[in-house]
């Protein structure tokens, strides 16, 4: 075993996993300073429940369901990966890109029936809370999705580097994690 | 990076400049003591301008509305007369480029990248790629937020806390891509200071060489690790805000206008919370420097090694909780305000636990005085003064009374001038020989500590004074309020010593550069230091190791210890008991 920079691990851990939990605990602040200053206005004022009915709660309660079996998805194809079955890593990495375009394209949906409706970020600040939070999280999806293509793409050649399965299944949930945080702040309140 | 590559550049290291040509050496580098020095040069070059925008500010304050020497060529419709639009750009932006592109990128930024593999004993960062994007985004930028200097209504002018309303409506000041601009750049900032951080806290746990365990790492390490973790999870935050105004001011959201249901003490709370964890993302890495250079020059161990590490943590712990001290006016609960006045006071327990232990280090060594020294002991004094002053705006009786007046310029420059800056010159100096592997001019080294020291205290020391006589922060003309007038000839000398401190920095300047071109060549271990970068050659390779990395057997203090022959040992000295 040469002695390199990239294998010598003192903890024992992959690099790449210390990097990603860290960069999680960074995207943790990024979103809690959104949520934190929504809650704090929310518990501020009065009017927000009337604003938050405007929003579609079975579209979005549809949606939160797609983007959870995609997270189910993810893992199964972290098991392929422990399975050594790059078959199925392909077909569930296909599914989990497959599950965050429909989440996407949902979200869309969403977006332009409130424009229609006249809701946009400017029309109030809980709009502007629901536009940027959301839309910050649809980034995110978005990233995760040509994370996940590249792998997809990369698994086409067998099973290498197959540890940023798990290091994109990290992101994912957590991407996911915000969304169970966002729903019912901006849903269900 | 995988494994194989870093493995075969290992085999033929001495070719490397050949395999990898000009842009892959030079610009796109990956190597970690090249892309210090990327942040070195440019955390100096914006330190020119951050100072030549500084002496703007003095001149007005002290001989308002005379056209200053030599801006006539810029400002040309005013013969070089500085408006009031000119003076808020100025001071704007020298705090924000003083702040975010010199003393950040200089000690987190330089000597991050450059220390943290060399002192635990790795080749380079856990990932090179990345710590190459760091820079490749942080450099753009800077280059977005000089960019603002040249946008149709000048540069942000609010002042570098851009506190709401005022810097969310463009009215209000009258800048209007300035201060987008500025937004954008700190975003963009914000992203390129979460890489370097990831790579920086990823490294420090993963890459130590063997032996080098958390407790026989440098201080300078510990600082610096702390450093990113307060990086990493302080800058979203302002990283969020910086969006919701870019989006106010553009979008027409209405997150800080009253007017329309917003808040503009929201963006203080965001600002602040982000804001107090910055003020130690400057400290912490000069007093990691400090305390690396201090037992070096004593021959003795750090008193208190223990001690140090644990206040640092505190530091990094209680500096989540202080933030609302920023905010004593703003009509916060007194409760509240009180509760940041005692966690303000408990966080000055562990700067004082490290200032004493400072003490200890100095005390009964054998003291030389190079250069590095002089600077680290500049430090040590004037994080004192600064720290002190601190603790009296802790008490918010106090703070209402002092609070927006010179006092706080006072104590912030003493912190981040005598602090920080000091810090980044003491290891500019005491690094350069393993940077360059040239040494620096020892006598211009002493001058340039000499004028420093004391022009600083001239420009800095009267701000208490003006300060605590009214002198408001932020005001374009002292002489316009007769209260002030008879305590102009202060402004005066200020500005005398705001020159003098500025000009002797050529000085530095030229040592600098005559030293990186034709200094005496430098032996690897030219301080008899013991930590492992001082292993390396002077400058060390790519991938700085020979062979085989060095493996640690003690801590990196062992100054004047009887087990060795010589007055250090060096961390990957193995000294075998002998049975006399």
């Amino acid at each position: 075993m040469e002695t390199t920079a990239a294998t010598r691990a003192v903890t024992h851990i992959l690099p790449g996993k210390v990097g990603v939990w860290w960069f999680l605990a960074s995207e943790v602040m990024l979103f809690g300073g959104l949520i934190g200053s929504f809650i704090v206005s929310r518990l501020g004022s009065s009017g927000w429940s009337g604003e938050a009915a405007h929003l579609s709660v079975p579209v979005a309660a549809i949606n939160t369901l797609v983007l959870l079996t995609s997270s189910m998805t993810m893992v199964m194809a972290f098991g392929a990966v422990e399975k050594g079955d790059p078959r199925g890593l392909r077909t569930y990495l296909f599914l989990t890109v497959l599950l965050g375009l429909t989440f996407l394209g949902i979200k869309a949906y969403e977006y332009s029936s409130e424009v229609a409706a006249g809701f946009t970020p400017v029309t109030g600040l809980f709009w502007s809370f629901y536009y940027t939070m959301t839309g910050l999280h649809a980034l995110h999806v978005l990233a995760g999705i040509i994370t996940n293509l590249a792998l997809f793409v990369m698994a086409r050649r067998g099973l290498r580097n197959q540890h940023r399965v798990e290091l994109a299944g990290l992101y994912w949930h957590f991407v996911d994690i915000v969304w169970i945080f966002l729903f019912p702040l901006l849903y269900l309140t | 990076m995988s494994a194989t590559t870093v493995h075969g550049h290992a085999a033929h290291a001495e070719h490397e400049h050949h395999d990898l040509g000009f842009i892959r050496t030079y610009v796109f580098s990956t190597d970690h003591k090249m892309i210090a020095k990327q942040f070195l040069f440019m955390g100096l070059f914006m330190l020119i301008i951050g100072g030549a925008l500084a002496l703007v500010v003095r001149w007005q304050l002290a001989w308002p509305e005379t056209p200053v020497p030599g801006l006539g060529m810029i400002l040309t419709e005013t013969g070089g007369v500085i408006e009031p639009s000119h003076y808020n750009m100025a001071f704007t932006m020298h705090a924000t480029i003083m702040i975010f592109f010199v003393v950040m990128p200089i000690l987190a930024g330089a000597f991050g990248n450059f220390l943290i593999p060399l002192q635990i004993g790795a080749r380079d960062m856990a990932f090179p790629t990345l710590n190459m994007l760091s820079f490749w985004t942080t450099f753009p930028a800077a280059l977005i937020m000089i960019a603002g200097f040249f946008v149709p209504g000048g540069h942000a002018a609010a002042g570098w806390t851009s506190y709401t309303p005022l810097s969310s409506v463009a009215q209000y000041t009258g800048v209007n891509w300035g201060q987008n601009l500025w937004c954008i750049s700190l975003f963009v900032m914000g992203v390129g200071s979460m890489m370097g951080s990831i790579n920086y806290i990823t490294t420090i746990i993963n890459m130590r060489a063997p032996g080098m365990s958390l407790f026989r790492m440098p201080l300078a390490l510990w600082s610096l690790f702390i450093t990113a973790i307060l990086l990493l999870l302080a800058l979203p935050v302002l990283t969020s805000a910086a969006a919701m105004l870019l989006f106010d001011r553009t979008l027409g959201t209405n997150w800080f206008n009253p007017s329309q249901g917003g808040e503009p003490l929201l963006w203080q709370h965001l600002f602040w919370y982000f804001g107090h964890p910055e003020v130690y993302i400057l400290i912490l890495p000069a007093m990691g420097i400090a305390s690396e250079i201090l037992p070096v020059f004593c021959r003795k161990p750090i008193f208190g090694y223990h001690a140090m590490a644990f206040s640092m943590i505190g530091i990094a712990f209680l500096s989540w909780i202080v933030y609302g001290h920023h905010m004593f006016v703003s009509g916060m609960n007194p409760m509240l305000g009180l509760t940041f006045t005692i966690t303000t006071m408990i966080i000055a327990v562990p700067s004082a636990i490290k200032t004493f232990n400072w003490l200890g280090t100095l005390w009964g060594g054998r003291i030389t005085f190079p250069p590095p020294m002089l600077f680290a002991l500049g430090f040590v004094s004037m994080f004192v003064i600064g720290g002190l002053s601190g603790i009296f705006m802790a008490s918010t009786p106090v703070d209402i009374y002092i609070q927006d007046t010179y006092f706080i310029v006072a104590h912030i420059h003493y912190v981040v001038f005598g602090g920080s800056i000091m810090g980044a010159f003491a290891a500019i100096y005491f690094w350069f020989p393993k940077m360059f592997g040239r040494m620096t001019n020892n006598a211009l080294g002493h001058v340039h500590f000499w004028l420093t020291i004391v022009a600083f205290n001239v420009t800095f020391f009267p701000m208490h004074i003006i300060g605590v006589g009214g002198q408001m922060r932020r005001i374009y003309n002292p002489m316009q309020y007769e209260f002030l007038q008879h305590q102009q000839h202060w402004n005066v000398i200020m500005t005398v010593g705001a020159l003098v401190l500025g000009f002797s920095q050529i000085l530095f300047a030229i040592n600098f550069l005559m030293s990186i071109a034709s200094g005496k060549k430098a032996p690897a271990n030219p301080w008899n230091a013991n930590t492992l970068e001082w292993l390396a050659e002077s400058p060390p390779p790519h991938l700085n190791w020979g062979p085989r990395i060095p493996t640690v057997y003690r801590g990196p203090y062992e100054y004047s210890s009887p087990e060795g022959p010589e007055d250090w040992l060096p961390q990957d000295r193995l000294v075998v008991a002998s049975s006399s």
